[in-house]
């Protein structure tokens, strides 16, 4: 016994519990006070992951899937976390060599040492799961899936439009994406991105130190389940724009059907156009670049929705309505054709002659019948002025959906031309009448119109004074909600009985006048020959039309660059399409066979896609 | 006197109740915390497996039960007429096992047979604490003179530098708590706060450098001249003291710069605040402290930790056992945890000072000091208050050894100071 040292076991107790105290101290800063560590323990051991629910798919009318999507599998490889394997046995499963397989490597580690690197791009489903199973030994290697657009009918590119990675600006406005993420950049993709893109979820999953992935967090009650992107239904009828796309192959130009009750468009071709499955997927850049600098065809440009053409003989059309409505001129009628509409020295040509009425001018598309009409319109006496006139006309035209937007669903749009009071003003200094604008009448001079806003003519002039602004979207969901966006009925301010004889006009081009040959036993055609002057080479031949007349089904407008006549290939184009689309049968194989052949132009721009 | 001594028919006769009562709650405690640590969020239905680690340890638990039994059941006399054998014994099995042990985790400090492996440091420190006990205990031994004391530092010193010859730097410095006990039995107190200065000594020199140690003493030596007040002799001996001094922190400083390896280095800088490397030796440290950090005042529920089950915490079952609690169980789990070590080594202390003979006041004291140190060291480190020196947390930690070696110090002091 120390009873000497025995007060000193008070000492080693008392130093004890001052160091737990201190222990005490700092559990209490580290545990209550401070509150830095709980963030970064869930920084730590939670990560949010994105799940992308997959985009809506796109039916045609028919019910046809047109725009689907496909699963890819691309093998990644994290060159950082890459031990020891075995070459030889993932060179087999991927079936390439070593050397390649190497090459690769060395590559994405060039790239960055701990960033996924793709190491072989699309593999098979059979690969992948061959490769899945074995997936073990090759640490560092991991298969992704993504989800590529495809396209089972090649056609409609520039309607279906495409996606791809979203760009660092539009990042900026739209706080639903992140870096990566696909957008629809083009077409219904684009205009209906929301719909078809659904709403992202997220998975909360707790992670190790090495960021492996150890299951949910909290058993997934924070999780937010993806919305699958809603399915389209398209107004677009599939095999009718095949058909359409197989017959202006070889030619610049433009098909577009309406139906004319509903503003659906049937058909929307712009030609030369592409594959949409090459804008899709590894080749996307580079098959984009190509078609981009394609300056001769202009592949990409959309010439039904953005190409501005003189609308040629079809706008006499609008022109006789509007100077019905104006009140310049009746049924009845009648101006004398001497073979031109003469202005000073100058005279627009004419190639018929005689006396004319409304539906004769129509259906024989005479110059001097329509230039008066439309120097009378402007110059009408109700006005005080040419301004005035011209402005009542221009208010008609408007309503008759040119010179605008129809804001549709089918992005970029032209709004085509139709020249302002102050623009006439400001070109003829205030002095100036209607003969200084007479060409406009029939089409030329300084108007410009899309096909687009052709075929909408036409499909006024079927319903008789209204139409539905053209789109290419009829339902959306899988319940087949019907689209809201374009239930209003849009009145052109004509009344209808106006149109009986521009009805009937056209009705008599196609049996003995300008379109004879647009003429299909069986069914009662209404159409309208044009020839748009260009100034840049050969006319453009234009045709406008719509059957059957006791009940419109469908209205089309074709315009063929460089085609001449309108009747020479516009007119049977525009045919064709009707008895296709009504007949579902085309039994003038010879015509149809003659307008697939008849090439104008070299197409290169069909660029397949195994190309690399 | 105390409560179970009236069971005088059972094995536990006399045996504290209290001590068993915490003993049995930390080996408890630690299961759960082992368990939850291997704890497999993805499995969906988990089996009771005895390879796995929580299996392992249950069946250590078993194994250290029984030997604690046995003990209980044993005559007392043999731990001080064999202490010298069983020191010498556990001395040339630790020296064997330099040469012949297995490596794990860097540590040559293992005897592997088949896939079972212990760790015989942890038998030393009962040894040592038995012989440390026996050699107090001899009534010729006179305290006073020097040569007792050189010879009770041999005893510790014996098993540390075999413990550093291991690479088990650790398990070393456990040996050096015993010099608690040397200061309870008499040991010069200035020699200690001596050695507390070299301590600081030594931090100074590696915080900051050599020169600001060495201002430090002399600012010391000036107030102790000071204080001597012209004691001639004093003020000498002060001046040897400094030099002495200033030479240490030569040698460390040497030692630091030299000898230690950059990962060595590294660790220390770490502890000192000197380099924030966060995914690097910082790593541990930091992702220890947000586990335990992250636990708030209630924890975040048993089996709900996040860092102890991904793998953030190193050694999340073993020596950073203590992150799990601290995570899962918050402060007041902490502090339960802390508190019941406290109560336990003050027990000890109490037991011991109450005790009958020598031999049970000393060694309960060595048994004392072993589990303090190994609570100062081990939750220290967790929370960042000491270098990250690996050593077990008492009968929590996993470790068959470890438990086995806690379980001979206890039980073998239950016994001893049963025995009234």
């Amino acid at each position: 016994m120390n009873p000497l040292f025995q007060q000193r076991k008070v000492i080693i107790i008392l130093v004890m519990l001052l160091i737990m105290a201190v222990y005490v101290i700092r559990l209490f800063g580290l545990q209550v006070v401070d509150q830095t560590y709980k963030d970064r323990a869930a920084a730590n051991a939670i990560r949010e992951i994105m799940v992308t629910p997959p985009r809506g798919l796109i039916y045609d009318r028919n019910d046809s899937l047109i725009v689907a999507n496909e699963v890819v599998y691309n093998l990644m490889a994290i060159p950082k976390n890459i031990q020891a394997f075995d070459t030889f046995d993932l060179c087999n499963i991927l079936e390439i060599e070593k050397e390649e397989l190497i090459k690769r490597l060395e590559k994405a580690k060039v790239y960055s040492p701990i960033l996924p690197s793709i190491i072989e791009q699309q593999m098979s489903k059979e690969d992948y799961g061959y490769l899945q199973e074995k997936m073990h030994k090759f640490p560092g290697f991991y298969v992704e899936s993504r989800i590529l657009r495809s396209y089972p009918i090649p056609v409609a590119a520039h309607i279906l439009g495409y996606i791809g990675e979203i760009t660092e600006e539009q990042l900026k406005e739209e706080t639903y994406y992140q870096l990566g993420d696909y957008i629809g950049i083009s077409g219904i993709e684009k205009s209906y991105e929301e719909e078809l893109r659904g709403q992202k979820g997220k998975r909360m999953v707790l992670v190790d130190v090495h960021n492996r992935e150890q299951g949910s967090y909290k058993n997934g009650e924070e999780d937010v389940r993806a919305v699958p992107g809603e399915n389209l239904w398209s107004t677009l009828d599939i095999a009718l724009q095949e058909y359409g796309e197989k017959l202006m192959e070889g030619k610049k130009g433009s098909i577009v059907a309406i139906e004319p009750k509903t503003g659906e468009i049937l058909c929307i071709v712009s030609s030369p156009s592409y594959d949409p499955n090459l804008l899709v997927g590894k080749s996307r850049s580079k098959n984009y670049s190509k078609l981009y600098t394609d300056s001769v065809n202009l592949p990409l440009f959309n010439r039904a929705l953005k190409a501005c053409y003189p609308p040629g003989s079809t706008f006499k059309l609008a022109n006789g309505l509007i100077a019905e409505q104006e009140g310049v001129l009746t049924e009845y009628t009648i101006y004398s054709c001497g073979g031109g509409y003469s202005i000073g020295n100058h005279v627009i040509g004419c190639h018929h002659s005689g006396a004319t009425n409304l539906v004769s001018g129509v259906q024989h598309s005479c110059n001097t019948y329509f230039c008066r009409a439309f120097y009378n319109t402007v110059s009408n006496h109700r006005y005080h002025s040419v301004q005035e006139g011209y402005q009542a006309w221009r208010n008609h035209i408007t309503r008759l959906g040119f010179g605008q937007k129809f804001n549709t669903d089918l992005p970029y749009e032209s709004k085509g031309i139709i020249p302002s009071v102050e623009y006439f003003n400001k070109k003829y200094k205030n002095h100036w009448n209607g003969n200084y604008i007479v060409s406009m009448g029939i089409g030329q001079g300084e108007v410009g119109a899309t096909p687009l806003q052709m075929a909408n003519l036409i499909a006024i002039i079927a319903n008789k004074g209204y139409y539905y602004r053209p789109h290419v979207v009829r339902c959306i969901g899988d319940k087949q909600t019907p689209n809201m966006r374009y239930t209003q009925r849009m009145e052109s301010g004509i009344e209808s009985r106006y149109f009986n004889p521009v009805i009937e006009g056209m009705r008599l081009a196609v049996l003995h006048g300008t379109a004879t040959g647009a003429k299909i036993d069986g069914i009662t055609i209404a159409g309208k020959t044009g020839t748009a002057q260009n100034p840049h080479g050969a006319d453009h031949s234009v045709f406008a039309c719509f059957a059957p007349i006791e009940d419109p089904q469908i209205a089309v407008f074709v315009l063929v660059e460089n085609g001449g006549w309108g009747a020479s290939y516009a007119c049977p184009i525009a045919s064709l399409i009707i008895e296709y689309y009504l007949n579902r049968e085309v039994k003038r194989t010879d015509l149809e066979q003659r307008m697939i052949s008849t090439h104008f132009i070299k197409t290169n721009n069909k660029p397949t896609k195994t190309e690399d | 006197m105390y409560p179970g001594i009236e069971n005088k028919s059972r094995f536990t006769k006399g045996a504290d109740k209290y001590l068993l009562m915490i003993y049995a709650a930390l080996v408890f405690i630690g299961w759960l915390a082992i368990y939850s640590s291997t704890y497999d969020a993805l499995a969906e239905v988990r089996t009771f497996d005895l390879t796995d680690f929580y299996g392992r340890q249950l069946l250590w638990i078993l194994v250290s039960a029984v030997v604690g039994v046995i003990i209980l059941l044993i005559d007392s006399n043999i731990f001080q007429t064999y202490a010298g054998i069983i020191y010498i014994v556990c001395m040339g099995l630790i020296l064997l096992v330099v040469f012949f042990g297995a490596d794990i985790n860097g540590a040559k400090s293992w005897i592997r047979i088949g896939s079972f492996t212990f760790q015989p440091i942890e038998l030393a420190k009962f040894a040592t604490a038995l012989m440390l006990a026996k050699f107090f205990s001899q009534g010729k031994t006179s305290l006073e003179r020097r040569t007792q004391w050189f010879f009770a530092f041999g005893l510790i010193l014996i098993p540390a530098a075999i413990a550093i010859l291991q690479k088990d730097t650790g398990s070393a410095l456990v040996f050096f708590s015993f010099i608690i006990l040397f200061y309870r039995e008499g040991f010069n107190t200035g020699l200690i706060l001596l050695g507390i200065l070299a301590i600081f000594v030594f931090v100074i020199t590696i915080k900051f450098n050599e020169l600001y140690a060495i201002a430090c003493l002399t600012v010391l030596l000036i107030v102790a001249c000071v204080f001597n007040n012209g004691n001639t002799k004093k003020i000498i001996r002060n001046f040897v003291v400094y030099g002495s001094f200033v030479l240490f922190v030569f040698a460390v400083n040497f030692a630091y710069t030299q000898i230690l390896q950059p990962h060595q280095r590294q660790r220390i800088d770490t502890i000192f605040g000197k380099s924030v490397d966060p995914k690097g030796a910082d790593f541990n440290l930091n992702q220890s402290k947000i586990a335990i950090g992250s636990g708030g005042f209630v924890g975040k529920g048993y089996l709900h930790g996040t860092q102890t089950k991904l793998n953030f915490v190193p050694e999340q079952r073993t020596d950073f056992i203590f992150c799990s609690i601290g995570e899962e169980f918050g402060f007041l789990g902490s502090i339960i945890l802390i508190g019941l070590y406290l109560t336990m080594v003050i027990r000890i202390i109490v037991l011991s000072e109450k005790a009958r003979t020598d031999f049970t006041r000393i060694y309960g004291y060595g048994v004392a000091s072993i589990i303090f140190f190994h609570l100062f060291i081990n939750i220290g480190m967790t929370i960042g208050l000491i270098p990250v020196i690996g050593i077990p947390l008492p009968l929590i930690s996993y470790g068959g050894s470890s438990m086995l070696g806690f379980t001979l110090l206890i039980f073998t002091f239950l016994k001893l100071s049963a025995e009234y």
